[in-house]
């Protein structure tokens, strides 16, 4: 019991155990060939790997010492780390053993009605804690509760969140709640006031940098200069959405072993055709435009080219028969009009030569399409809408 | 048999264009790691065709082998719910919103299940089952949400594939996870070259000017120019340069509609636009097309100072059609709404 507070003595001690079970542990691992996700793989496996959430990760790393834990509300936008977190979080506290008996993890995946909260939840919640072999006391804290992690909480129906009001208080001797999701708001009040909230805040590019750099190192990923910043720019702070990207660029520009179409012509001989067979495309250096490419970023140009369409013409002529042929352009290369909308809009942010009061304009009219669009109305006629209504305000004095 | 299903490319190395991306997915179906797709573009650009092309690359000829099932699933009011599946071996083909706003229970209980069983063919390819999801924006938000873990929690074993026309309605968290791929509409010129090699195929008499033509109207998709292309075959028996390509009977009515508006701009004209409105929707038209042409036909028609206004007002109405319930009353209040314009600018009033 003495070195149950002692994390120091016990990690010393689990490096150690780890250490002399080198072979045990390789043979765990199944298949390491085994395709998986990066976002998996390098899914952080202790507290003090997870990036960038410096003041969170403070806070629990200091109730894991002091072994008693709240209730707690994880709140931010995606891709910054809170299921990492929790399970992170989790590991430390029970190891991969108890793990399995002490947490109880629900996302929007499962069916999560009222009967379910009244059933598996409450069930779960009510069942008492087995007392942990020595072994595993010495290496995990074992705190004497159990979690359920309900990822995602913000799908969760009202009835259902109200119905797990009571039973938070109720079991709390034994059980302890994690509830995450992107926005807070959607949580009832009631929950939310029993929880402690951390706010999970979007990566800074720094770290989000760092972590990159570290993957496409260990994987061996070639890149051109300038396609780690793009990345993070495309991503916007959402770090899963970068290293998804990063692994499906690597996928693309992987070597390619071309075989060409067999003519096989059986009278001629074989060998000629395993001779064609050995063509091999080698990799080549990750670029800028297929990072764009695969985040669906509509090139600068093509963007320039509306922006131009929306300008006045000279003489008082109209603006309609060029824009709609850009428009139509447009859709039928399939950009997506919500790409189309964020990318116009930051264009118009930041020129200068448009006046202020257009500006005023403008963004009231992106903000009525963008509702238009989400309601999923047709995007030709809501993109062409937009260009002539931004054309008509810039054509004014 | 339809040209269309008769000349289909069956595999990535027939596909005619758009060859960096089939050597693309080619690359990506053969790198072992294979990720979940979000498929997107406008319709008639070769989506599907491409995907079941890229099956063949991963599973080989036994993907072509399929059957359909119907499904009952149980909601949790004990609904029942009848639901067609399209499956092969290796993957399995869904369209989720046939069900309407059940389609989360259908993602939840036949994922999981795909999920969660091995795959037990040892002589298989590849270990996992992949799933198609049709039509993927019009998930609802619940489902795509019940999507998102078992995304990444069951990745050894399964693959998703979405279509979608469009990413707009699509969630950040299933875009982030997916590896998008952007099929652009076929180029005129490309079409052109389809057609060409269809015909020739057939053995009918190919003429440059009038494939031309039909790529044009086609907007750019190729499923329509096939159709229209086999539709004149059979309609004329010697096809020249200067064949006449007749429009869909809707659109010609339509066009009739687009007539009578600019012609009369009185009470009577709503009267008689009423009943062909009625017209094309009991015969299945969605509405949406209805208004798009309609609102084209008659731009082409109107002054250019014009012009704006008709399209604000299509985009306006257009956008009430999928807020309201009752189509027709929407495409009226366009009719009237264009009516009121065009009549005020005749009579030089600012409208």
């Amino acid at each position: 019991m003495a070195s149950f507070f002692d994390m120091k003595a016990r990690r010393a001690q689990a490096a150690q155990q780890s250490a002399n079970a080198v072979p045990s542990s390789s043979k765990k691992a199944k298949d390491p060939n085994r395709p998986v996700p990066w976002v998996e793989k390098y899914r952080p496996k202790a507290l003090s790997e997870v990036t960038a959430q410096d003041h969170t990760i403070d806070v629990l790393k200091r109730t894991l010492q002091s072994s008693n834990l709240p209730h707690m509300l994880f709140y931010g936008p995606p891709g910054t780390g809170k299921t990492s977190t929790v399970l992170a979080l989790a590991k430390e506290l029970y190891g991969p053993e108890l793990m399995k008996t002490r947490v109880l993890e629900l996302n929007a995946s499962d069916e999560r009605g009222i009967s379910i909260v009244r059933e598996k939840v409450k069930n779960f919640a009510r069942i008492n804690v087995s007392q942990p072999t020595p072994e595993q006391r010495k290496l995990y804290p074992c705190p004497p509760y159990k979690i359920i992690i309900l990822d995602e909480a913000d799908s969760m129906t009202q009835d259902a969140q109200s119905a797990l009001r009571r039973t938070m208080e109720t079991y709390s001797r034994i059980t302890r709640f994690c509830l995450i999701c992107n926005f807070v708001t959607r949580i009832i009040d009631p929950l939310a006031s029993r929880c402690s909230k951390f706010r999970f805040k979007p990566l800074e590019e720094g770290s989000a940098m760092e972590r990159l750099r570290d993957i496409a190192e260990t994987e061996g990923v070639k890149y051109d200069q300038g396609v780690l910043e793009k990345l993070i720019a495309v991503s916007d702070g959402d770090l899963r959405k970068a290293i998804t990207y990063l692994q499906s660029a690597t996928r693309l520009h992987a070597k390619v072993e071309v075989t060409e179409k067999k003519v096989v012509d059986e009278d001629e001989e074989m060998v000629d055709v395993e001779e064609v067979k050995k063509g091999v495309i080698p990799a080549t250096p990750i670029t800028v435009r297929s990072i764009e490419e695969i985040a669906g970023v509509i090139p600068e140009d093509t963007m320039d080219e509306i922006f131009a369409a929306c300008q006045p013409r000279p003489g008082h002529a109209s603006i309609y028969p060029g824009l709609a042929k850009v428009v139509k352009e447009l859709v039928a290369d399939g950009w997506s009009a919500g790409q189309i909308l964020s990318q116009l809009y930051q264009k118009i942010l930041v020129d200068d030569t448009i006046l202020s009061k257009h500006k005023n304009d403008i963004v009231l009219i992106f903000s009525e399409v963008d509702k238009r669009l989400a309601d999923g109305s047709d995007e030709q006629l809501q993109i062409l809408d937009l260009c002539l209504r931004i054309g008509l305000i810039l054509a004014k004095p | 048999m339809l040209f269309l299903d008769k000349h289909r490319p069956r595999s990535l190395e027939q596909l005619s264009y758009h060859e960096g991306l089939s050597t693309r997915l080619k690359a990506l179906a053969n790198s072992g790691d294979f990720p979940h797709l979000l498929v997107y573009g406008p319709s008639g650009a070769g989506k599907k065709t491409r995907i079941v092309a890229t099956l063949k690359e991963l599973y080989g000829p036994g993907v072509e082998k399929i059957k359909i099932d119907a499904r009952v699933f149980q909601t949790t009011t004990s609904r029942k719910l009848e639901f067609t599946i399209v499956s092969s071996l290796y993957h399995l083909e869904i369209t989720p919103s046939d069900v309407g706003n059940y389609d989360r229970v259908v993602i939840q209980s036949l994922l999981k299940e795909v999920a969660q069983t091995q795959q037990v063919d040892t002589a298989a390819k590849q270990r996992f089952k992949v799933v198609i999801i049709n039509e993927a924006d019009n998930l609802s938000r619940d489902a795509q949400a019940a999507l998102r873990r078992t995304m990444e929690k069951y990745s050894p074993n399964l693959r998703l594939i979405l279509i979608a026309n469009s990413t707009a309605n699509i969630i950040g968290p299933i875009r982030s996870r997916t590896l998008l791929v952007r099929v652009a509409a076929p180029t005129e010129t490309e079409i052109v070259g389809v057609l060409k090699d269809v015909a020739g195929l057939e053995g009918l008499k190919v003429s440059e000017k009038l494939f031309s033509r039909i790529a044009e109207e086609s907007g750019r998709n190729l499923r329509k120019a096939l159709l229209m292309m086999e539709s004149v075959y059979a309609a004329n028996e010697v096809v020249k340069d200067d064949t006449v390509l007749l429009p869909p009977d809707y659109e010609m009515l339509i066009q009739e509609i687009g007539r009578d508006m600019l012609a009369s701009r009185t009470p009577q004209t709503i009267l008689a636009v009423r009943s062909k409105l009625y017209d094309l929707l009991t015969h299945c038209i969605p509405a949406t097309v209805i208004l798009k042409t309609l609102a084209f036909k008659l731009i082409s028609e109107v002054d250019d100072v014009l012009k704006p206004e008709v399209i604000k007002w299509a985009a306006f109405y257009e956008h009430r059609l999928h807020q309201g319930s009752k189509l027709i009353f929407h495409l009226e209040a366009f009719v009237a709404k264009f009516l009121r314009i065009y009549e005020g600018y005749l009579m030089g009033m600012d409208f």
